[in-house]
């Protein structure tokens, strides 16, 4: 067949050919992408934060902070050790607690609490934060990050979720999207 | 011999590869090119061909899940036969890799070869070496210890300061909600496909421009370049004065590319596998982590940097520096090529490279950060003790259970986040180190709840005897006056 104006059925099949396959590769593209965002569709699902007791009231004097360690609700068995979570509980007195997360509030290093001083320090960069969290020096920010807690049955539980990082965390994001209250401090879930 | 060259003529006559590969390895290169100062570029593709070797080996062995990682590790270091060494050939290839990656870069700069027709080149390198920091990142995650665990902490930190998108970007780091056994899968994946993949082609892309344009002739001071002659004059310098790659120029590139070899495998036996430090147990939280010895720079930079200045500086510095570098060769792809007429750019190597230098060489000790165990490990001088009242070495005792030592050095040890104090008393009258210790400030933490008056009339008293034999203590002159 002979071409007319530039016109021919082989071309035409062409044309529709990369036109069919660009459909294809978009429909392809949907399940693929949404495969990848899976780590973060899946915050979307309820239970991904969830309230995990930390052991009996006892076990936190009254006037200390003491190191505490948690294993993560979502955790799997090629988790291995990096999912025992740890973090600091300290008991004001009665069932008033504050409970911070091991991360420094600058980059994440494991805060270090030092009783004789009252002081967490980072091994990093040099963050040093007080006894109640709040920032003493270095380059920190803000204070250490607070998880939620309440007293249950004699336990002290908190709310687990998400690794807390400077920026605002996604799941905090959702709940403001999906207008829950929002926490007064800035939590560690 | 006969069965070989029927062999290779029943080859030749399907696959056609003769003539294009010999044409390759003839063509004409400007006779200066066969230079020690030329080599840098082979031997960066020599050291990647290692990695990819040692890689390739170490995947027989290395079980790339969280819980399993370091295992494996310590399996490859003490019961696979030479398995430490394939292991430090990894890892000290890496680093020579990034070194020579950068010497290639500077040489390139200094050289002028960005300049036309070459920007594709110079992007493309850029790229490379985005690539390599990115293998050398991604690798040092893989060496699944504690340095990499807070190292990811770090990286998602710094993902997590993004605007708008921060937040989903680190579930998107991290394979979910904290550093798990996602996080080890998918920089496995990138370590070991995605970088690789992307490093091969871009490669491969940057050998095809380099055979298509030529090499760099070597830069005469005065010769400059211009878009509409250059190629022209390339072609008759080549014509005139050049020489087949192949043998007379690649002598050279084959001669250090063995050495380089060879220093690799030198340091390997020498000084080791790099890690694994403990094992990616965040509760054991007795740890300094520190990046590896190529990001230490940046490790300083973060403790540096003003509290305010880091967000921006940590997410625009970077598009900053690699819209410079992508930019440069537009910017100035003409003129003169010779570093010695090329001040700006010489002095720009020169800065860049002492400050690079200065931030890893803070970075090797760290004064910023505390020293942990200062307070337990280091004593007080004797010196600084004897003949010293009850008191004052009650307040010595202070000194020390405070943790005051993390931050001060006495006599040269304990930490330097914090002035040394073995002056001290010079600096400040009593009045002043009391409100000093009780309030904080500037950077120093406040004392006043954790103190007793006594305990901070005693430690007042001992920094008061910091001061060297026959000067005077500091005083305040309106109490005189009384």
């Amino acid at each position: 067949m002979t071409p007319l104006h530039g016109f021919s059925r082989r071309g035409a099949l062409t044309k529709l050919g990369l036109i069919f396959n660009g459909a294809v590769g978009g429909i392809l593209a949907v399940p693929i992408v949404r495969y990848l965002l899976s780590p973060v569709i899946r915050e979307r699902r309820p239970g991904s934060e969830s309230w995990l007791s930390l052991g009996a009231l006892g076990q936190f004097p009254e006037g200390q902070t003491r190191l505490a360690t948690y294993r993560h609700p979502l955790a799997s068995q090629a988790d291995g050790e990096t999912a025992n979570i740890p973090c600091w509980v300290r008991r004001l007195d009665g069932e008033k607690f504050q409970v911070f997360a091991i991360n420094c509030a600058h980059l994440g290093c494991p805060v270090r609490w030092f009783p004789q001083s009252g002081l967490f320090m980072c091994p990093c960069h040099g963050g040093v934060y007080y006894e109640d969290g709040s920032r003493a020096s270095g380059p920190p920010e803000r204070g250490l990050f607070e998880y939620r807690y309440k007293v249950e049955h004699g336990d002290l539980a908190i709310q687990v979720g998400e690794m807390p990082t400077p920026g605002v965390t996604a799941s905090s994001l959702i709940n403001i999207s999906l207008k829950r209250t929002p926490p007064k401090k800035t939590p560690c879930v | 011999m006969r069965l070989i060259k029927r062999v290779g003529n029943w080859l030749e006559m399907r696959v056609q590869l003769a003539t294009p590969i010999r044409e390759t390895m003839e063509h004409r290169v400007p006779r200066e090119t066969a230079s020690w100062f030329y080599v840098f570029g082979s031997a960066a593709l020599t050291v990647f061909v290692l990695q990819l070797v040692t890689g390739i080996l170490l995947a027989l062995v290395y079980v790339p899940s969280g819980a399993e990682a370091w295992t494996s590790l310590q399996v490859l270091n003490h019961q696979i036969s030479l398995g430490w060494f394939i292991r430090a050939l990894h890892g000290w290839g890496s680093n020579f890799m990034l070194a020579i990656v950068l010497i290639h870069m500077v040489q390139v700069f200094l050289f002028g070869a960005y300049k036309f027709p070459r920007e594709l080149t110079w992007i493309v390198g850029v790229l490379l070496l985005l690539l390599t920091l990115g293998m050398a990142f991604t690798g040092q995650v893989l060496r699944f210890d504690q340095d990499a665990y807070w190292g990811l902490g770090i990286g998602a930190s710094i993902s997590s300061r993004i605007p708008l998108l921060g937040p989903w970007i680190v579930n998107l780091l991290l394979g979910g909600p904290i550093i798990a056994g996602p996080t080890l899968s998918r920089f496995f994946a990138l370590h070991v496909f995605v970088i690789p993949g992307a490093l091969i082609a871009f490669v491969g892309l940057h050998l095809l421009l380099v055979l298509k344009l030529g090499i760099n002739e070597w830069p005469m001071p005065g010769r400059l370049v211009r878009r509409a002659t250059y190629l022209k004059e390339y072609h008759e310098l080549t014509q005139k004065d050049g020489v087949p790659f192949v043998p007379d120029a690649i002598g050279k590139d084959l001669v250090f590319s063995s050495l380089i070899l060879l220093a690799v495998a030198a340091c390997a036996v020498a000084f080791g596998p790099f890690g694994p430090s403990g094992q990616p147990d965040p509760t054991i939280i007795q740890t300094v982590p520190r990046p590896d010895y190529f990001f230490l720079w940046l490790y300083a930079v973060l403790s540096l940097l003003p509290p305010s200045m880091e967000t921006p500086a940590l997410l625009i510095g970077p598009v900053i520096i690699l819209l410079v570098l992508l930019a440069l060769p537009f910017v100035s792809g003409e003129g003169e090529k010779s570093w010695k007429r090329r001040p700006i750019a010489v002095l720009t190597i020169l800065l860049l490279a002492v400050a690079l230098g200065t931030f890893t060489h803070l970075a090797g000790n760290a004064p910023w950060s505390p020293v942990m165990n200062a307070w337990s490990k280091d004593p007080i001088p004797a010196e600084y003790l004897s003949g010293r009242t009850a008191k004052e070495r009650q307040g010595a005792l202070v000194f020390q259970a405070k943790q005051c030592h993390n931050c001060h050095a006495l006599g040269g040890i304990g930490g330097q986040r914090g002035p040394a104090l073995d002056d001290v008393a010079l600096q400040l009258t009593q009045d002043q180190l009391v409100r000093q210790v009780i309030l904080g400030g500037g950077n120093m933490p406040a004392y006043g709840k954790n103190l007793s008056p006594a305990q901070t009339a005693a430690l007042v008293a001992f920094l008061e005897t910091l001061h060297p034999a026959g000067q005077a203590p500091a005083r305040d002159a309106s109490r005189a006056v009384q």
